[in-house]
């Protein structure tokens, strides 16, 4: 298949919007409605440049854009590719429904320093984004530094010692993984004078020693950090101490999935699909993310906390993504990158249920949510749906992604991989159908009288919930995700599925 | 013969004449009005730096500048010489000081009340000094500009606060003389032996004497007399105590602008006086200077974590940051000097404008322990966000100046084979993020309902201004860095190491 390159500014745009938006934010601080008012509208413009950009991905094509070449041979540059605007449109069309669901819990909450909040979360969309839809390296992790830094104030939000502490861990984690991550670039740029994604892998990887390419790959896979892999997971759970659309948006779908992301784009980008191959790195690589798909499975068992419940659930279901990069396969391949926004709907539906629960029942931990259901019934039938979507059950969309790994893990006749991944399954049962047993059938300590959440709220949870189904329902839409993954699997393998 | 072009073959001297006259005229500018000595140095610096930026256009475009000092001829004559190097490193100091010079009306008047015209002269009297050691060709007229510099950078810190300046200054002075005797000796073994004092003649007459011991305690003289200057570990320190102690403007001037002229001397008397082979291979002097960058680099950001007063913490950063630009040095190799070069530009841009904020905070606040900073972020926003802008650039945060240099330095590092090095680069990027924080944290965060109430008030547009201008430079030449490294640090480093400093 013929690659055409567009040259056009629109990534530089979309980009750019929401760092517009952010200064905006802060100008008008003290209007909390007009402020507001520029991050919806930053939202919708954000989203709208990003679809407008998916006509000519959907025939193949790729928008290019140098913005500046910062020192010689080394630009910062756009590339916008099928897997690209797949997580930047998973990102900003969320990011919409969030910013309505932020102004509710915000609001209701009465929290101080609303305009930080809204600032730092205009950024990290920037950065997300620009993650996306980075061409090169250098230009990834100039956007990777930024989330960080820019989530950084969202999760220490409450300025209590304790929150103080968390975002601490939250830095140390992912600054010692950025630095992992420009190590591991220096390198790639020593032996290969280059840092751009290529459909094939960079030319020149392949002259790396064996010995040193291992140390790559894992320096590499440190630097994804992001995307919690165990052990580099602790930060995710301590992140939970953020305001839950925080958790929703950012800990659930845009800093975890740059994290798979970049990690994605290393393994199939740079290193390449030849090379995964030929070096068996691709091998230890499942097995690992394997050993967290587990692990964390069994410590989501363990949580009372519903949002450290679901943050666990995140760090396995992240392992998902990687385990089909890894599998090479195209059905692997299409099961991994489809997990990004199938995972996104679905967890930040769960999320943001968690948060309704918090703002309107007060209620944190599973234990206390007795027949909650009779109060929220709206909330937790969105609920039962994200949560029968993370166990892969019809119609809700994560067994879609689950049929296609596990296509993926027969394909390459690995017992061992279709053992995980049906365990899992089953401990993702298990620690959400009590969730939904305690909601629906326990009986209330005393009378629960109807009250949801504020509409800004509701509404959002309603609509990821019913997407989720859509998705699941009909995956082979036009232009819908599988669509673009299509091409992103057939970019990186040659040829088509 | 219009008078510019009378003036203009004048160029290269007047860098120097100019802030000489300008100091010793500063008394009478004062006398005249004690208000004025502000304006005049502000005149002063602008012209200095016209001229630096013309004089290294000259350069790039027609190649070095050789300048002959009442028409004699070198070697018997001192001579002046502008190349890429020191036209570079010139017009560092003279944006540094134009940048310092505005920002000083309000900070001096302050902290140094009654004696601002002679700490204006002084400070003229300082920049004549750097200028010279950096423009000269000679060896031992580099020796008085030297003297100059350092004997007004004793007064300058002896300003600062009350007896414990005077403590700094009397401990710099001890070092710093310790320093100037090294050197001196070693220019005068090397005239002894070669009888000459024209850096040129002398790279052209010493390779046939290299084998004699004179030559190599010369070199090891004048390593360890600049190491001193530089404050390279472990003969930093009397630098903490001076660039704590002193006025806010002297601070700012000397940690931005003092060492880099120290490193610049290293530079050039490594690759302009010996040869580079002689240094990189015969002597190992090269590899010797990046372990002890190495050491310095680490040891530095570890000593900056232990620091509470925010000053402090910015010396013993410093130390630090000397250690990237001599670990570029040291690596010898072409992207290593390169990233070492270029972190002479960064480190300057960075270091003067978060201690131009350190004396902004101390102007409107009094407070220099960085525990008290709590809701400083409401108080003085700009302020704070240049200090962050400043500071994610010394982390090396990409689109930030500290990026590219790190990117170099840590590329030059592996291409030297030298992993180690690499990875004390990175290191010090989280002990930087460690020492940072702390400072975020406090600025921005803090108890909601005591910062509730407190209401902007920002430092004067004077200090604003330059430190403005400093941060946006920051992200410019971070995004931009393609300018500097094109035009100037490429050619400059295939110059040092293949053909040595003077062409």
């Amino acid at each position: 298949m013929m690659v055409i390159e567009i040259n056009s500014i629109t990534p530089l745009l979309a980009v750019l919007v929401s760092m517009v938006a952010s200064v905006m934010i802060l100008a008008f601080g003290k209007y909390p409605n007009i402020r507001e008012g520029w991050t919806f509208v930053a939202a919708f413009i954000k989203f709208g440049l990003v679809i407008s950009m998916l006509p000519l991905i959907l025939k193949g094509n790729v928008v290019t854009y140098t913005v500046v070449e910062m020192l010689p041979n080394l630009p910062i540059a756009f590339k916008v590719d099928a897997f690209g605007i797949l997580f930047a449109i998973t990102s900003s069309f969320l990011w919409i429904f969030v910013t309505s669901y932020s102004i509710g819990y915000m609001r209701s909450l009465k929290e101080h320093a609303q305009t930080r909040y809204f600032f730092c979360f205009a950024i990290a969309l920037s950065s997300a984004v620009g993650i996306a839809f980075s061409a090169n390296l250098v230009t990834l992790f100039l956007f990777y530094e930024l989330l960080t830094i820019s989530t950084y104030p969202l999760v220490a939000h409450i300025e209590t010692p304790e929150a103080i502490s968390s975002g601490r861990k939250y830095l140390t984690y992912l600054m010692i993984a950025g630095v992992s991550l420009l190590f591991s670039i220096v390198v790639v740029y020593h032996y290969t004078g280059t840092t751009e994604f290529s459909f094939a892998g960079i030319a020149g990887m392949e002259t790396i020693p064996q010995t040193t390419l291992v140390i790559l790959f894992i320096t590499f896979m440190i630097g994804c950090a992001k995307a919690a892999f165990m052990p580099l997971h602790a930060w995710l759970p301590a992140a939970m101490i953020a305001p839950t659309p925080v958790s929703a948006l950012l800990h659930a779908v845009a800093v975890v999935k740059a994290g798979v992301f970049t990690a994605l784009r290393v393994i199939l980008y740079v290193f390449g699909v030849d090379l995964m191959q030929g070096s068996g790195l691709w091998l230890y690589m499942a097995y690992f993310v394997s050993i967290t798909i587990i692990l964390a499975s069994i410590y989501a068992l363990m949580q009372d906390n519903l949002k450290k419940r679901l943050a666990y659930s995140t760090v396995s279901q992240l392992s998902y993504i990687v385990l089909g990069a890894v599998l090479i396969t195209p059905h692997g391949l299409t099961g991994g990158m489809l997990h990004i926004p199938y995972h996104a709907f679905m967890k930040i539906t769960l999320f943001m249920c968690a948060g309704a629960l918090i703002v309107t029942a007060k209620k944190e931990n599973i234990s206390e949510m007795k027949g909650i259901a009779r109060q929220m019934p709206i909330t937790m039938i969105a609920f039962t749906v994200g949560a029968l979507g993370m166990i892969g059950m019809p119609p809700v969309g994560g067994y879609v992604t689950k049929w296609f790994l596990l296509l993926g893990a027969a394909e390459l006749h690995s017992m061992i991989l279709i053992a995980v991944l049906l365990v899992s399954a089953i401990l993702n049962a298990a620690y959400f159908f009590p969730v939904i047993y305690v909601a629906f059938f326990k009986k209330p300590d005393h009378e629960l009288k109807y009250k949801e959440a504020p509409l800004t709220m509701l509404v959002p949870l309603v609509l990821t919930a019913i997407v989720s189904i859509v998705i699941g329902i009909w995956p082979d839409a036009p232009g819908m995700f599988l669509d673009i993954v299509e091409i992103a699997v057939a970019n990186v393998t040659g040829g088509g599925i | 013969m219009t008078g510019f072009e009378l003036i203009a073959t004048h160029l290269p001297i007047l860098t120097v004449v100019v802030p000489l006259i300008a100091g010793f005229l500063t008394p009478i500018v004062g006398w005249i009005d004690r208000r004025l000595p502000w304006y005049w140095v502000m005149l002063a610096m602008f012209v200095v730096l016209l001229i630096a930026g013309n004089n290294l256009v000259t350069v790039i475009n027609s190649g070095t500048i050789q300048y002959k000092l009442g028409g004699w001829d070198p070697p018997f004559g001192i001579e002046y010489v502008i190349d890429l190097l020191n036209g570079f490193v010139c017009l560092i100091i003279a944006f540094i000081a134009f940048m310092v010079s505005i920002y000083s009306k309000e900070s001096v008047k302050k902290e140094v009340p009654g004696k601002t015209t002679p700490f204006y002269s002084v400070f003229l009297l300082l920049i004549t000094g750097l200028m010279g050691m950096t423009i000269t060709g000679d060896i031992f007229n580099f020796y008085v500009f030297l003297e100059i510099s350092s004997l007004t950078a004793y007064a300058l810190i002896a300003m600062g606060d009350r007896g414990d300046g005077v403590v700094a200054s009397f401990n710099y002075l001890i070092m710093g003389t310790v320093a100037a005797s090294f050197i001196l000796l070693g220019i005068g073994y090397l005239y002894a032996v070669t009888g000459t004092l024209n850096m040129a003649d002398m790279q052209n007459l010493l390779p046939s004497i290299y084998q004699n011991k004179v030559v190599l305690a010369a070199l090891a003289f004048f390593m360890v007399g600049f190491s001193i200057k530089v404050g390279l570990f472990p003969l930093h320190a009397w630098l903490p105590d001076a660039y704590t102690h002193a006025p806010s403007t002297a601070s700012a001037l000397i940690a931005g602008l003092m060492t880099k002229v120290g490193a610049y001397a290293m530079i050039r008397f490594m690759f302009g006086v010996f040869t580079p082979d002689f240094v990189i291979t015969t002597t190992g002097m090269t590899n010797i200077l990046a372990w002890a960058a190495a050491l310095a680099i680490i040891v530095g950001s570890v000593l900056a974590i232990a620091q509470s007063d925010i000053k402090r913490m910015l010396a013993y950063s410093s130390i630090s940051q000397i250690g990237y630009i001599l670990l570029g040095v040291g690596l010898a190799n072409m992207i290593g000097m390169e990233g070492g070069l270029l972190h002479v530009l960064n480190h300057a841009l960075m270091k003067c404008a978060l201690f131009l904020v350190a004396g902004a905070i101390f102007y409107k606040t009094g407070i220099r322990n960085l525990y008290q900073f709590k809701g400083l972020g409401k108080k003085m926003p700009v302020t704070t966000t240049v200090f962050m802008i400043a500071a994610l650039s010394m982390i090396g945060v990409p689109g930030t100046v500290g990026f590219t240099s790190k990117w170099y330095l840590a590329l030059g590092s592996v291409d030297a084979g030298q992993w180690i090095f690499v990875f004390v680069i990175l290191l010090s990027s989280l002990l930087n993020i460690v020492y940072f924080w702390r400072v975020f944290d406090n600025i921005w965060f803090g108890h909601p309902h005591e910062i509730e109430h407190i209401k902007k008030d920002e430092a004067p547009l004077t200090m604003l201004a330059p430190m403005v201008i400093l941060a946006l430079l920051c992200v410019f030449f971070g995004l931009f860095a393609y300018y500097p490294v094109h035009y100037v640090i490429e050619p400059l480093s295939v110059e040092l190491l293949k053909l040595g400093g003077m062409p």
